[in-house]
């Protein structure tokens, strides 16, 4: 009797602590699926008995949203890939030589503010002339990216073993052969865990792009937030919007939630 | 000191070809082009803020030298002073109010059940999402006519609120935005903590028939504590930076009443092109967050001495 009223008491707190993210994701699903006449309506209308798939149309169909699509996979993508070329190694390299000293610059970087880095590299872009294009950005998320992939991979090669990498060196491979061929496939796992943190972070940054995109250069995020400020006033295109940019990080998150549960507690629980 | 920081490498490759031993040099060639990036993208705006903080200048005219003058402008500045208290109140809030829920959700967490881990999927979406997307979607629902949060309030019983339409309610309404998405790190962290505990005192404390309040308080409580200490920490560094959700949803508005230095600085450097002033305000901004996460840490070194002289 007392465990069972213990298992129905468990329901419902789980049911308690997971309904405001459930609730909240399934109206954005509902905001966008509807008419504007259901959107404001009062009482709210939960549960369309008309779906309007136009909102997603509107979107999907206007030519800049695929232009933006792409701004953002290409500043995504290269600035993590960049990340995991520079930011892996380096992660063995300081894992190797033990020198947890250099985490502190690491740190520096968490706590610092974001736009602290724009305002003088927003001098060095207009300087060089960068602006209007979307280098600016992909070097700027860097700052995002590069922190999250060396500190992940300091932790990750910190615990694969030194026995193997010893025994090839006793075999003739020098430090190179030996990161490529022993270290490097071995953490391959940590290296998933860097990468997926690293697009999401560089994915759903907003502050950098509000500074230096312009008009053909937006990503997603700020692509949406100007659609507030001036395209759009009915719900229903502007929830349709804000959901598909959001939705390759919501599908990642529920796909991969152990790798980013391990990635994210990996600096904290340590 | 992206020079200093150069110096040193180079200054390190010559013994590395020299003493040609294992470790600890042999492994500079790897570190090297993080290094390099680091330096550019990180320590060389950070010494370019401190020099362009000593300087009156606004973008496209020439700098000149000012001193401490950006600095000392900034207590007579009332915008600035405003946005600190903002800021604390901001921060405070989204510090308590995530690491108690957060707390709650772990201990709820730590228990087995079917279908784990796809609920803690779901349960951690919140933080991953986009934040402008969810600022968005929050937008409409603070909406006092057509929100849906005022339809909920009103089933409960109780009167309409402005949200963040008013002043006196638009930080605690930040709030609930920024407790709802950070609410899972914390349990995530904290629930870390709680798996690694020891099982032994659980088993006398059901021995000698303790409540499952008393066991959390007696029990868990003063062991998760480091946990969440480093909850707490992270929550404070987020908060105070916190710049999407505010700058979505309201940037800084009604008036300035939401206006935290972030915002501030947002505005001074890409509003008016004050850059100088800007890089004063980063310099003062990342003392702030310094010292919030010292007087932490200071906190928790007094409650460790207290729970030390507790159990003796």
């Amino acid at each position: 009797m007392r465990t069972l009223l213990g298992r129905i008491g468990l329901a419902f707190a789980i049911i308690v602590i997971v309904s405001p993210a459930i609730l909240f994701f399934l109206w954005m699903l509902s905001l966008s699926l509807k008419f504007e006449i259901d959107n404001a309506s009062y009482p709210p209308v939960f549960i369309p008995e008309r779906i309007n798939w136009g909102n997603y149309a509107a979107v999907l169909e206007s030519k800049r949203f695929t232009t933006y699509f792409f701004n953002t996979l290409i500043v995504t993508g290269a600035a993590t890939l960049f990340a995991l070329m520079v930011g892996v190694p380096a992660g063995y390299g300081l894992a190797r030589m033990r020198a947890r000293k250099a985490a502190v610059l690491i740190l520096i970087a968490r706590i610092t503010p974001g736009l602290s880095y724009l305002i003088p590299l927003f001098l060095l872009f207009q300087w060089l002339g960068l602006l209007g294009t979307l280098w600016p950005q992909i070097i700027i998320h860097l700052v995002v990216t590069v922190p999250i992939v060396i500190w992940i991979m300091i932790g990750y090669f910190e615990t694969t073993p030194m026995e193997l990498e010893e025994s090839a060196v006793i075999d003739g491979a020098n430090r190179w052969q030996v990161f490529r061929h022993v270290a490097l496939p071995i953490a391959r796992p940590g290296i998933a865990v860097a990468f997926i943190l690293a697009v999401i972070f560089s994915w759903n940054n907003f502050v950098f792009g509000i500074v230096l995109a312009g008009r053909e250069t937006r990503t997603l995020p700020v692509a949406v937030y100007n659609m507030i400020s001036f395209d759009q006033l009915s719900w229903g295109p502007l929830a349709a919007a804000a959901l598909i940019v959001t939705l390759p990080v919501l599908l990642l998150t529920v796909i991969a939630q152990r790798q980013i549960i391990a990635g994210l507690t990996a600096g904290a629980v340590k | 000191m992206s020079d200093l920081t150069a110096g040193k490498v180079v200054a390190a490759e010559p013994t590395a070809a020299k003493a040609n031993t294992w470790r600890p040099v042999s492994y500079w060639p790897f570190i090297m082009p993080a290094m390099i990036v680091v330096a550019a993208v990180i320590v060389f705006p950070w010494a370019y803020t401190i020099w362009m903080s000593l300087h009156e200048w606004k973008v496209g005219q020439a700098p000149t030298f000012v001193g401490f003058a950006n600095y000392l402008r900034l207590p007579t500045d009332a915008r600035f002073v405003e946005s600190v208290w903002h800021t604390l109140v901001y921060t405070v809030l989204s510090v308590v109010l995530p690491v108690a829920l957060g707390t709650l959700a772990a201990v709820v967490f730590n228990n087995r059940f079917p279908l784990r881990g796809l609920i803690r999927g779901l349960f951690i979406l919140p933080m991953m999402a986009t934040p402008v997307a969810i600022a968005l979607v929050w937008t409409m629902m603070f909406h006092p006519q057509l929100g849906i949060l005022n339809y909920l309030l009103a089933l409960v019983g109780l009167s309409p609120s402005l949200w963040v339409f008013h002043p006196a309610t638009v930080i605690p309404s930040l709030v609930l935005v920024e407790t709802w998405q950070w609410t899972p790190l914390v349990m995530l962290i904290v629930l870390g903590g709680l798996s690694a505990l020891p099982s032994e005192p659980y088993e006398s404390a059901q021995i000698d028939g303790a409540t499952a309040w008393q066991t959390f308080r007696h029990i868990s409580l003063p062991m998760i504590m480091p946990f969440l200490f480093i909850a707490a920490m992270i929550r404070m560094i987020d908060a105070v930076k916190s710049f999407d959700i505010i700058f979505a949803i309201t940037q800084g508005g009604p008036g300035s009443a939401s206006e935290t230095i972030n915002l501030y600085l947002y505005s001074v450097a890409f509003v008016y092109y004050d850059v100088g002033y800007a890089s004063a305000i980063v310099v003062v901004f990342f003392a702030l967050i310094v010292t919030l996460a010292g007087a932490l840490l200071h906190l928790r070194q007094r409650t460790h001495w207290n729970d030390g002289g507790g159990s003796a």
